[in-house]
């Protein structure tokens, strides 16, 4: 049954999934499980992506199921949840800069693949990044950005990380519109990532998980 | 007997237009030398949006913020002080010997900050000022149940829930009953006026087009400017594809997701009646104009943003009937592709040959080339992390392989693949001078 759970929340079946969330539920099922499962789904949402069979639409909309199912069960939730986490990302979406599709779709595929995220939203001074790293000792950061400002909030950013002392104990990824190979160069960023995937490829890899 | 013209076919109606774009009346030319190079310009655009040989290929930089910061100005600046405006202009036309130019491309803050309007951030209004370029807010300014609302009377929506949800100072056309009955419809509007919310905002529209009128002549003394110098405008309307008037604008990206999976017949319907919509006013635009060209920026269809079979069904049907729809006016369609669109190329052939220019930023050109070299003008597309990050050696080599590639045969601008707010100026001039050394056709 939770393999059903998995494939139909991988496949999108809105109404299929939510009513077997309640089903399940209300059986006095362990909630613990169906977030188990949804993360399995959400982690074939994600192969699908790898492989090119799914885009991102599928992502935003299996995004919004994850919360739906998510909604339903934290009223039954009996003790906090308590995942096994592979590391911690400090993310954000560069000063001066206010997108955040694609700032959320990263925050989330990490979560289900495993991160603890901690999403600082956009428009995020660099000092804000540096506080956050020290105050949770993240080894990786990930910085959003979408229009050509943000080249230059990223190299600020990633220059106050050096600045702190921070910068050699770790790993900074940069992602979004304009961003590339030699925009990463350009910021003194650690590598440059083209989608969501391949954010939680390369997070794997740093806290060497892959 | 001349045709009649609705009789001209698409052809011809666009030699009409490309005559007046050739000959534009009542313009004094600064010199005997501006005249001809305006000639010379308009020729070259023609020729290459035709798929003909040109004397070389032609090259254009898009205006915006490129031109206040290449005046050692601010974008905060020519917002609010627009007398910066011009001069910023005249030298931005005279460092960039290009083959086209329309205008600055700016918006003026001071109006936009009196009507409350609440889709941009700009800087000094919700933006740091050393930010450069203006930025976009997405909501859902059209909910997921309004569908049928918008199909029912397009404008009624426009005036009553669009417009208050996106400028503060329309927020009270929110809670008046519609205007569409004429029954009553006088007594409806004074009973408007008498109230003093509506009063306030009367007021602040007021104060917005007394603005609003020194803005625009500071715009149309820079449109006759390059004019004068002899550059050919080019941006003679603008249009957006229909999906993206509803993922950029009415429902944002999210809500387009949910609608593609919960309600997608809703949605092709809304497209349907958006495409009239966007293919009049586009058209009036035109016709309205001295250029030819009408701009069409496209985001959301992008080889990321859908896969191909949602790009089939969602985005290329009705943007292609709005394209038809121009070409069939003598309009030129000049799309701007942000991302990439490697995937998409065999189906945007699918249009009359040499009637539209696709303007690439991601997509791989050599591909493009190869697929649509036929068919239809490619432009582009050196990036903008190339301009802020190569040097000008590096662009001008880069600009030499684009045009060995893609320039053969006709058919092709080179352009970049997107705005560009600011970059050292040696690197714009290193385009520049690619088209001259690389681009002439033998």
């Amino acid at each position: 049954m939770s393999g059903d759970f998995a494939n139909l929340l991988a496949d999108l079946k809105e109404d299929e999934v939510l009513k077997l969330t309640k089903e399940r539920i209300e059986s006095g099922e362990d909630p613990m499980k169906i977030l188990e499962d949804s993360r399995e789904g959400m982690g074939i949402v994600g192969k699908r992506f790898a492989d090119g069979e799914y885009f991102l639409p599928e992502l935003v909309f299996s995004g919004e199921l994850l919360k739906q199912v998510t909604e339903l069960v934290k009223p039954h939730l009996t003790q906090a949840v308590e995942t096994k986490r592979l590391g911690t990302i400090v993310l954000g979406t560069v000063a001066g800069d206010i997108h955040d599709i694609g700032l959320n779709i990263v925050d989330f595929m990490l979560d289900v693949n495993g991160f603890e995220v901690h999403n600082l939203g956009v428009d995020v001074p660099k000092e804000k990044f540096v506080d956050k790293v020290k105050e949770t000792k993240a080894p990786i950061v990930g910085l959003s950005g979408f229009l050509t400002p943000a080249f230059d909030a990223m190299k600020e950013t990633v220059e106050a990380m050096e600045k702190a002392g921070l910068r050699k104990d770790i790993k900074i990824m940069i992602g979004g519109g304009q961003m590339d190979d030699e925009v990463k160069k350009y910021a003194g960023a650690d590598a440059f990532g083209k989608d969501a995937m391949a954010a939680v490829a390369l997070a794997k890899q740093w806290v060497g998980a892959s | 007997m001349e045709k009649q013209r609705a009789d001209l076919s698409w052809e011809e109606k666009r030699e009409e237009r490309f005559k007046r774009w050739l000959s534009p009346t009542n313009i004094k030319f600064a010199s005997p030398e501006a005249e001809k190079k305006y000639k010379t310009r308009a020729t070259r655009m023609i020729k290459a949006i035709k798929m003909e040989i040109p004397d070389r290929v032609p090259v254009h930089i898009p205006s915006g913020s490129i031109v206040a910061y290449n005046a050692g100005l601010t974008l905060e600046e020519v917002q609010y002080n627009y007398e910066k405006i011009k001069p910023a202009w005249i030298k931005f036309l005279q460092d960039y010997d290009q083959d086209s130019a329309s205008g600055p491309g700016f918006f003026s803050g001071k109006v936009y900050e009196i009507l409350d309007y609440k889709v941009y951030k700009w800087p000094g209004h919700g933006l740091p000022s050393n930010q450069t370029m203006h930025q976009f807010v997405e909501k859902e300014y059209m909910k997921a149940d309004e569908y049928d609302l918008f199909m029912k009377d397009p404008f009624d929506f426009g005036l009553r829930y669009f417009l208050p949800r996106s400028w503060g100072v329309f927020e009270p056309f929110a809670n008046v009953p519609s205007f569409s009955s004429y029954q009553g419809l006088p007594q409806r509007l004074m009973a408007m006026c008498q109230d003093p919310t509506f009063q306030k905002s009367f007021k602040a529209i007021w104060k917005a087009s007394q603005e609003n009128t020194k803005f625009q002549k500071v715009e149309a003394e820079c449109s006759q400017i390059s004019l004068e110098m002899g550059f050919p405008p080019l941006m003679g309307g603008i249009a957006l594809a229909p999906f993206d008037t509803v993922a950029d604008m009415l429902r944002g990206t999210h809500g387009s997701v949910m609608d593609m999976y919960r309600q997608p017949e809703k949605l092709l319907e809304a497209l349907e009646v958006i495409t009239q919509e966007s293919l009049e006013s586009a058209v009036n635009m035109a016709n309205a104009s001295r250029s030819p060209m009408v701009f069409i920026p496209m985001h959301k269809g992008d080889d990321v943003f859908m896969s191909l079979k949602q790009f089939e069904k969602f985005y290329w049907p009705t943007l292609r009937k709005l394209l038809l729809g121009l070409i069939n006016e003598g309009i030129v369609p000049m799309m701007v592709i942000d991302g990439s669109y490697n995937t998409r190329l065999e189906i945007i052939r699918d249009l009359p040959r040499a009637s539209v220019v696709w303007t690439f930023e991601q997509t791989d050109m050599f591909k493009a080339k190869e697929i649509l070299g036929d068919s239809a003008c490619i432009a582009g597309n050196v990036l903008a992390a190339q301009l802020y990050t190569h040097t000008p050696q590096a662009i001008k080599e880069y600009c030499r392989e684009l045009i060995e590639v893609c320039a053969p045969g006709g058919g092709y601008i080179l352009s970049l693949g997107s705005g560009i707010d600011k970059c050292d100026p040696a690197n714009l001039q290193a385009i520049i001078e690619a088209a001259k050394e690389y681009g002439v056709y033998n």
